[in-house]
């Protein structure tokens, strides 16, 4: 069987020209006409030879960090713009969903929205006449499709554009974050239409920042770096992959002869992960995390305590927790590790940081660290039932739910 | 399985000029863009059409009580009201096509940048709406002319759709030129209200090419697009032959500029979304 998409060495070069904006000014121009004086270009490869292909009926899943060209990926695709080198050959209609409710125009009512939108994304007229009572079933707002626009609420809007959006017939569709957007049992809608239409054997390339939402849709995922693709296979296997790249966090320091700190206890290594795996390994919800610290202790025989400041990465101070060495516990000197092993389900996903603190006799600091580590916490999928966005909320404790008869 | 699947490529150059059958394809959005246009347009005005006659209707009256008597129109073998209208309507076609047009691409840039489709539906649609426009004050342009007693000769048949179609080419040539480079360089929506106006005053339409007495003056004035517009849109309203030297000259402007137009708009279209 042929490849219903074959991308074939696509690269895509932007000039970004440091003086002006994204858009040239004439002025700039004229200017330069007559003085030798050019605005420096520089020029940036958003994507670098990028080659897979798609079988009919896989859905992959894109994945990357942000700047990695998953979005220029979907704009060559779309036809939006094209590559500079590089062809891809496509054996089938194309629709592509970059965002949901383009060309919705607040003026005009929820019906004639569904004619403009739904003709934008490549329906016919008499295809859209067809579906629309179930369009608007599906968006649910049929007491006001003749109010305009304006007067919907965001979430209506939305709902009714991923409705036009849904009923889209092509043989390959592409989608981009659409569900990052919206209520939850809005989201539990479109997940399950989406994998209607990838059960359907329609094709789909799918890009996501939610791990859990790739994984549920995706067969095959490509994670792509600095745009290139880095790695293309299963999804689980990416995805992992990808996560255990670490992002930016640094879940590991050992401290240099020159960087210890502290003069009576001397801080010389702190990790943190999850139970039972290493520092390199994604630490997910369900986890329990352990701390580490290794340090020298030249005291002799005092009590140390040591505290955890924990914030999460919009400031909030999620918790303060600690250990202390009691009377009768006193620590000699030498050269100790101390773990704490914070439970595991309480931590939403997040990227939380560190702050540590050694003691004495719990009144005296004796070496202080901020934002000494900081470490990702990322989804596990259990339990979601049908909603893949990240859960709001700072703590997500898992809570026992029983029905009885009545 | 569809037994013929399509098969297409998506590649850096893509040399052809316009592809006409993609644009055929893409057809229902040519009536959609220009059916959203007129609806906002008219959505939130409380007189709706009637502003399409209003304005033409408000500028005949202002150039019949000032202008003509200022510029001493005499000997003209209809009455100047009639005389002024004709040459406002198809104005104002002309120049709303091309400031719609102008400005089209970049106030369509959030669609642009998130859906494909040809480009050229946008400046062309704009020029539809426009038509719209001009088709309500036709429609006056009728009534004034009963009102006037005035009855155009029966090659206005003819004449008037050409006259129509020298402004359709004439507004999207330099409609769609403008356009693209607009979407480029931002100054061009500074450019173009100015760049109307002059075009205003050196097309003869409130004044008949009579009340130019240098030869060479009226060459020049020969030279704007939309002087054989209105030109031959008054042929069977008038009743005596125009100059065609002059209507030649000005058509291929027209023509010159449709091309110069479309080849510019072609070659920048592919790099709209990156530029808007």
């Amino acid at each position: 069987m042929q490849p219903i998409l074959d991308i074939q060495h696509i690269g895509k070069r932007y000039n970004i020209a440091h003086q002006s904006g994204s858009y040239l000014s004439m002025r700039e121009r004229i200017s330069q006409l007559f003085t030798r004086e050019k605005t420096t270009k520089e020029e940036f490869w958003a994507l670098k030879d990028v080659s897979f292909s798609v079988m009919p009926g896989e859905s992959i899943g894109i994945i990357g960090r942000n700047g990695a060209g998953k979005s220029t990926l979907l704009k060559i695709l779309s036809k939006i713009t094209p590559p500079t080198t590089g062809k891809i050959i496509s054996r089938g209609r194309i629709a592509s969903l970059l965002e949901v409710g383009t060309g919705f125009h607040t003026e005009l009512s929820g019906r004639e929205n569904i004619f403009f939108n739904g003709s934008l994304l490549g329906m016919k007229h008499a295809e859209i006449k067809n579906k629309f009572d179930e369009i608007v079933d599906f968006s649910g707002v049929e007491k006001f499709l003749d109010t305009p626009l304006k007067h919907y609420s965001s979430g209506m809007q939305l709902r009714l554009a991923f409705a036009v959006a849904a009923f889209l017939e092509p043989e390959i569709l592409i989608i981009d974050e659409v569900l990052a957007v919206g209520d939850a049992e809005f989201q539990k809608k479109c997940m399950g239409k989406m994998e209607d239409v990838s059960k359907s054997g329609r094709t789909i390339l799918f890009v996501s920042h939610h791990m859990a939402a790739v994984r549920k849709l995706c067969s095959k995922a490509i994670l792509l770096k600095n745009g290139q693709v880095d790695a293309y296979g299963n999804t689980e296997e990416i995805s992992d992959y990808y996560l255990r790249q670490g992002l930016s966090s640094q879940t590991e320091k050992n401290f240099t002869q020159e960087e210890q700190k502290g003069e009576s206890i001397i801080l010389k290594r702190a990790a943190v992960y999850a139970k039972g795996q290493t520092p390199h390994d994604p630490i997910k919800t369900s986890d329990e995390v352990v701390f580490e610290f290794d340090f020298t202790n030249t005291l002799h025989n005092q009590n140390i305590d040591l505290t955890i400041d924990l914030f999460d990465q919009t400031g909030v101070h999620v918790s303060h927790f600690g250990m202390v060495c009691s009377e009768d516990e006193k620590l000699p000197n030498g050269i100790y590790r101390t773990t704490g092993v914070f439970p595991g389900h309480i931590l939403n996903t997040n990227r939380y940081n560190i702050s540590v603190m050694f003691g004495l006799n719990q009144s005296q600091v004796l070496v202080k660290e901020n934002e000494i580590l900081s470490f990702d916490i990322v989804d596990d999928i259990a339990n979601r039932g049908k909603n893949f966005a990240r859960f709001p909320g700072i703590i997500h404790p898992v809570c026992k739910w029983k029905t009885t008869h009545l | 399985m569809k037994p013929d699947p399509i098969v297409y490529e998506i590649r850096a150059t893509r040399n052809r000029l316009f592809n006409l059958k993609e644009l055929w394809l893409y057809r229902e959005l040519f009536y959609f863009f220009t059916w959203r246009d007129i609806k906002v347009k008219y959505k939130q005005t409380v007189l709706g059409f009637l502003w399409a006659i209003l304005q033409p209707l408000l500028m005949m009256l202002i150039f019949t009580l000032f202008f003509a008597r200022a510029l001493n129109i005499q000997n003209l073998a209809i009455p100047y009201p009639v005389f002024v209208f004709s040459g406002l309507i198809i104005w104002n076609f002309f120049s709303s096509a091309l400031t719609n047009a102008s400005n089209s691409m970049v106030n369509n840039a959030p669609i642009i940048k998130k859906i494909y489709f040809p480009r050229l539906i946008i400046p062309v649609s704009s020029l539809l709406g426009a038509l719209f426009d001009f088709i309500m004050a036709f429609i006056l342009f009728v009534i004034i002319l009963l009102y006037y007693q005035t009855a155009p000769g029966i090659h206005a048949l003819y004449y008037w759709p050409l006259a129509l179609l020298v402004t359709a080419i004439a507004s999207l040539g330099l409609g769609s030129w403008l356009s693209a480079l607009n979407v480029k360089y931002r100054d061009f929506r500074y450019v173009i209200p100015f760049l109307v106006q002059v075009l205003f005053f050196v097309t003869p339409v409130i004044y008949p090419t009579s009340v130019i007495d240098h030869e060479w003056i009226q060459y020049l004035i020969a030279l704007s697009p939309m002087y054989a517009a209105i030109e031959l849109f008054r042929i069977p309203l008038l009743d005596t032959l125009p100059n065609y030297t002059f209507i030649s000259i000005s058509i291929s402007t027209g023509i010159i500029f449709l091309f110069i137009g479309l080849i510019y708009f072609r070659r920048t279209e592919d790099f709209f979304a990156d530029l808007a």
